[in-house]
């Protein structure tokens, strides 16, 4: 990437309150950045435009990884992350900095406009300062979004498993939703895990939450019973739907050697009577 | 037997077998099947495109909603270009699995459905296809 030549620099630079009033009637035309306060909005570019000129004065942006260009580097991944997090679509955030294009060529135009060659030789240059600006900043944007979403996913994940303790030595893990098998398996640790911790003899997993009961997650109740049985503890599983019940026989799953029960109260009380408890009435 | 509408489904990753479901609970309810049959059929979406994509590398879902006089259906069809299965009569076992599995997807899903039908060959894909009426 070549360098700009020094009355291109020193135009940018003498001009720039210009370029910045020009800049922003264009993004408030054609933008509507409704997440982005107006106050805010003219900060960045001022702080964009201020860091742009020292920029060109010292040289070519290249992979924005040299000293001057540094502080540009750091202001745009900051600004790509707020806007991330803000929810500004990554079309805005790119427009943010390509409508910088048109001012600074109308600026150029006007300065060396009779020079046609040495015009249109200095356009191409900032046009590809700018390009990797844009190109910087949206590949940060990409990344924040990509964060934000495997933070949710973790979120998910944790929420997903709840080990509730519903007696002495009766443990209920009501699950819910789809079963793949990297929840599955962050599902199996807690509540084995909680069984060692609570000295628990029965747990029950219900499973009245789980849309679809195919032979993957079949497997993966198999598989958790036969861990919890290993460990001395006993498994009861609840929740089991009419619908879910005449699939599972016609897939031709053998539960066999597993105590199911249609809801959480029954497989409740089928724990109780195991651990040698009785409810009654009080009269 | 005329079909009302079709379309097509990517099934290329583990999250697209989920996605595949929630479309055929949607058509399935939309052909007023009853919740047993629902289920049915949605158990068995799950089975064959997660045979899809673990097995097949990867493929397409095309549906379609089928009338016949008063009744409604849907027909599936899930196809990938991946190795394609060697012996179709062992892979249709009861309890045999060429990966880690119960060895009851297959099988299961043909007794889930109303008309089951699969074609494949060895280095080109394979074909499922399968119809629930309601």
């Amino acid at each position: 990437m070549t360098n700009l030549n020094h009355r291109t620099v020193d135009a940018l630079r003498i001009n720039h309150g210009e370029l910045l009033r020009n800049w922003a009637a264009d993004m408030e035309a054609n933008t509507s950045q409704a997440a982005l306060k107006a106050g805010e909005l003219q900060q960045q570019m001022t702080e964009f435009l201020r860091l742009f000129v020292r920029g060109v004065e010292a040289g070519s942006p290249g992979s924005l990884a040299t000293g001057e260009w540094s502080e540009m580097r750091h202001f745009l991944e900051k600004l790509s992350y707020n806007w991330a997090v803000m929810g500004v679509d990554s079309q805005e955030t790119a427009a943010f900095i390509f409508s910088l294009k048109r001012p600074v060529m109308v600026l150029l135009q006007r300065e060396f406009g009779d020079e046609a060659l040495f015009f249109v030789e200095q356009l191409w240059v900032v046009s590809e300062f700018i390009d990797v600006l844009a190109m910087h900043t949206i590949s940060t944007f990409q990344k924040s979004r990509e964060a934000v979403i495997k933070r949710q996913q973790e979120e998910l994940l944790e929420l997903s498993t709840p080990v509730v303790k519903l007696w002495d030595g009766i443990l209920a893990l009501p699950m819910i939703g789809t079963l793949d098998s990297q929840r599955t398996q962050v599902v199996m640790e807690s509540l084995l895990q909680r069984i060692v911790d609570t000295g628990s003899q029965i747990a029950i997993i219900d499973i009245i939450g789980v849309p679809t009961v195919d032979t993957l997650v079949a497997q993966h109740l198999l598989k958790t019973v036969t861990a919890i049985r290993l460990m001395g503890a006993d498994c009861i599983i609840s929740g089991v739907r009419p619908q879910i019940a005449q699939t599972i026989v016609h897939l031709g799953l053998d539960l066999q050697g597993i105590v199911t029960k249609a809801n959480l109260a029954d497989a409740l009380a089928l724990a109780l009577a195991r651990t040698g408890l009785s409810v009654g009435r009080a009269s | 037997m005329n079909s009302v509408r079709s379309g097509s489904h990517p099934v290329r990753l583990e999250q697209d077998v989920v996605l595949a479901r929630q479309a055929v609970r949607k058509l399935a309810q939309e052909c007023g099947l009853r919740l047993v049959d629902q289920t049915k059929l949605v158990t068995a979406v799950s089975e064959l495109a997660r045979n899809t994509v673990v097995y097949g590398g990867g493929g397409e879902m095309d549906w379609e909603v089928l009338e016949d006089g008063p009744r409604k259906g849907i027909r599936l069809v899930f196809r990938d270009e991946g190795p394609g299965i060697a012996d179709l009569k062992l892979a249709l076992t009861d309890g045999w699995t060429s990966g880690g599995g119960l060895g009851l997807g297959l099988t299961g899903a043909r007794r889930l459905v109303d008309e089951f039908d699969i074609a494949s060959t060895p280095g080109v894909g394979t074909r499922v296809t399968i119809v629930r009426w309601n």
